[in-house]
């Protein structure tokens, strides 16, 4: 029995050690980012350091971005307006969408819902030359319409708001709401939306951070310089005129990074427990 | 509830055409259209600035099977997912069997599982150029960790051996073990948390009847946890297969937009773009490579099904057969 527990806590002391090693490379590179954002050329280049430098720092290193026409608060205003809206058109359509094939029986139901299922299966990579040729066409591209207007079909979120709608909404509540003479648009406004709220949360946060962080559709739509988003803006930060200025492309990369650090220091138990509810039920 | 909706039920049931018209409409247009017209321009010659084309026939796809470039591509995402999933999935599967392990009875696990999965809420963008200035060349923090630990990289020079900081893009192995490295750094983390909801719905009395018959931890997890998760790990792995074959953002902006060095991480994806908005623009090619890309992973996807799926049903009968015989 003794030899039992020893090996134990030999195991235990092990696994401790490999959770510390990966929780330190997890932060590592992190901690890197935010130091250096707010040292010097000659300080990072003098070598590593794990505490910071000063606030005069990164004034200078803010100043040293911003002055070479990275415009991080237009970047940062930009971002926010198209991860809004393109959180708000696909959560509120793919409510709408959920709620029409959980409640109504119509013809071509079924299809839609393998429709619905197939499109999941298709890689975005598919559709995009089409897509950037048919926006090319109908003068789109360079326009936020672009981007927000497929939002409305998101077939991974109506997917995941189905199925909550099937285990939690019982048609009691909508015949009864129908009974008191509801239209369907209020009844669905009014009952449906605040009982799925919480799934509409946990949805609007993974829309939202996967909006936040997309780069490649913006990158090859978005021409015009003042609509740039947040990481176009950072993927400037490759080019030679700020060689020279690594604090501020530290600043920069952290601009991007440290709304979502905040965000999640605070979120985080809402979310981990979120991405197992939408992909596997059992 | 099943039977044939009459009078006002049919009347009410019409209301769903309006509640799914926006998402039809949206999906036709932006979604269902753009596919189909990939397809189309797959057979043409549209390229540059011109609007117009004409169609090609198979031209595209016959110069694509004989493009060493696309087929480098496909080389290279190939061996940057396999040195991300394998590591990935091995990783996290140990994890997750500590994680949820009740006699190991581990602390700070909360902690331990949000901490090793904020990486994947990063902007891949900004990751990309974040671990570009880490592994920078010659005063990188990675090179200045090195060089204070007294590694180095030695070059002969005139005659003379001398020491250098490792330029880390400059090679080949390295540029994709990187690549591979924060691909696996962003995406084990969402790996652990669903292999341990795989774990928390396999049924505690498996485990009680077998600990009644004298299993040990080990055979529990082999002939328990293993097999119980196997679906769960055919999900992991079509998924990530599928994702991997549309890596883009890091190998893109890690190096210079055109999988340096020597092409050797480029992607299929960066090299679509490549083709598409670089140099000629040629659309008809990038859309032909699409569809390449795609045929590729459905093939994948396929195989993969037909190796891992469950086939203890096939089996059985033919253990049924055999002893009949």
């Amino acid at each position: 029995m003794k030899s039992y527990t020893a090996g134990l806590m030999l195991k235990r002391t092990l696994v401790y050690g490999i959770m510390i090693t990966l929780f330190i490379l997890a932060i590592v590179p992190i901690w890197l980012l935010l130091i250096n954002a707010t040292r010097s050329t000659e300080q990072i280049n003098a070598g590593i350091s794990m505490l910071p430098g000063s606030f005069k720092q990164v004034a200078y290193n803010w100043n040293a971005l911003t002055s070479r026409g990275f415009s991080i608060t237009q970047g940062f205003y930009n971002s926010l307006y198209l991860a809004f809206w393109m959180t708000l058109c696909g959560v509120y359509f793919s409510a709408m969408t959920a709620y029409g094939l959980h409640v109504y029986r119509f013809v071509g139901r079924r299809f839609l819902w393998g429709l619905i299922l197939l499109i999941m299966m298709l890689p975005g990579s598919l559709s995009f030359i089409g897509f950037y040729q048919f926006m090319a066409r109908i003068k789109l591209t360079d326009n936020y319409l672009a981007l927000i207007i497929p939002t409305i079909a998101s077939a991974g979120t109506v997917l995941f708001l189905r199925q909550y709608l099937q285990s939690i909404l019982s048609m009691e509540l909508i015949d009864a709401a129908r009974i008191d003479g509801a239209g369907e648009f209020r009844t669905f406004h009014t009952i449906v939306i605040p009982i799925v709220t919480p799934a509409l949360a946990a949805q609007s946060i993974f829309s939202f951070v996967g909006s936040w962080n997309n780069f490649f559709t913006p990158f090859v739509l978005i021409s015009t310089e003042s609509k740039a988003t947040l990481p176009m803006l950072v993927q400037k930060l490759r080019g030679d005129i700020y060689r020279t200025e690594y604090g501020g492309i530290y600043l920069g990369i952290a601009v991007s990074i440290v709304p979502i650090l905040i965000f999640y220091s605070f979120m985080s138990r809402f979310i981990i427990s979120g991405i197992t509810l939408g992909g596997v039920k059992e | 509830m099943k039977s044939k909706a009459v009078g006002t039920e049919r009347r009410v049931n019409r209301w769903g055409y309006a509640f799914v018209l926006p998402f039809v409409v949206v999906y036709f247009a932006f979604s269902f259209y753009p596919t189909v017209y990939t397809f189309l321009l797959a057979f043409t010659d549209l390229r540059g600035l011109r609007s117009d084309f004409t169609f090609v026939g198979l031209e595209n796809f016959a110069k694509l099977i004989q493009d060493p470039y696309f087929w480098g591509a496909v080389q290279n995402t190939f061996i940057m997912w396999g040195l991300n999933f394998a590591p990935q999935l091995g990783i996290a599967l140990i994890l997750s069997i500590w994680l949820s392990d009740l006699r190991l009875n581990l602390k700070a696990k909360g902690l331990f599982r949000a901490v090793i999965y904020m990486p994947n809420l990063l902007t891949a963008a900004s990751v990309a150029l974040l671990f570009r200035s880490l592994f920078g060349y010659p005063l990188g923090p990675v090179n200045q960790f090195l060089n204070g630990l007294g590694l180095y990289r030695e070059v002969v020079r005139d005659g003379q051996v001398v020491q250098e900081a490792f330029n880390f893009f400059r090679n080949v192995s390295a540029s994709r073990g990187i690549v591979a490295f924060i691909q696996w750094w962003m995406w084990y983390g969402h790996t652990v948390i669903m292999l341990m909801a795989g774990i928390t719905s396999i049924s505690a009395s498996l485990y009680e009847s077998a600990v009644v018959d004298g299993a040990n931890s080990r055979q529990t997890t082999w002939y328990i946890t293993l097999p119980m998760l196997r679906p769960m790990m055919l999900y992991i792995l079509v998924t990530s297969m599928i994702g991997g074959m549309q890596m883009l953002d890091i190998p893109f902006l890690l190096t210079d937009m055109r999988g340096a060095p020597d092409f050797k991480i480029r992607t299929t994806s960066v090299y679509l773009y490549n083709m598409a908005f670089q140099g000629r623009n040629d659309y008809a090619y990038a859309a032909a490579i699409s569809i390449g890309v795609f045929l590729i992973t459905i093939v994948l996807a396929l195989i993969i099904f037909f190796f891992l799926q469950d086939r203890s049903e096939l089996k059985n009968p033919r253990k049924l057969h055999v002893k009949t015989k």
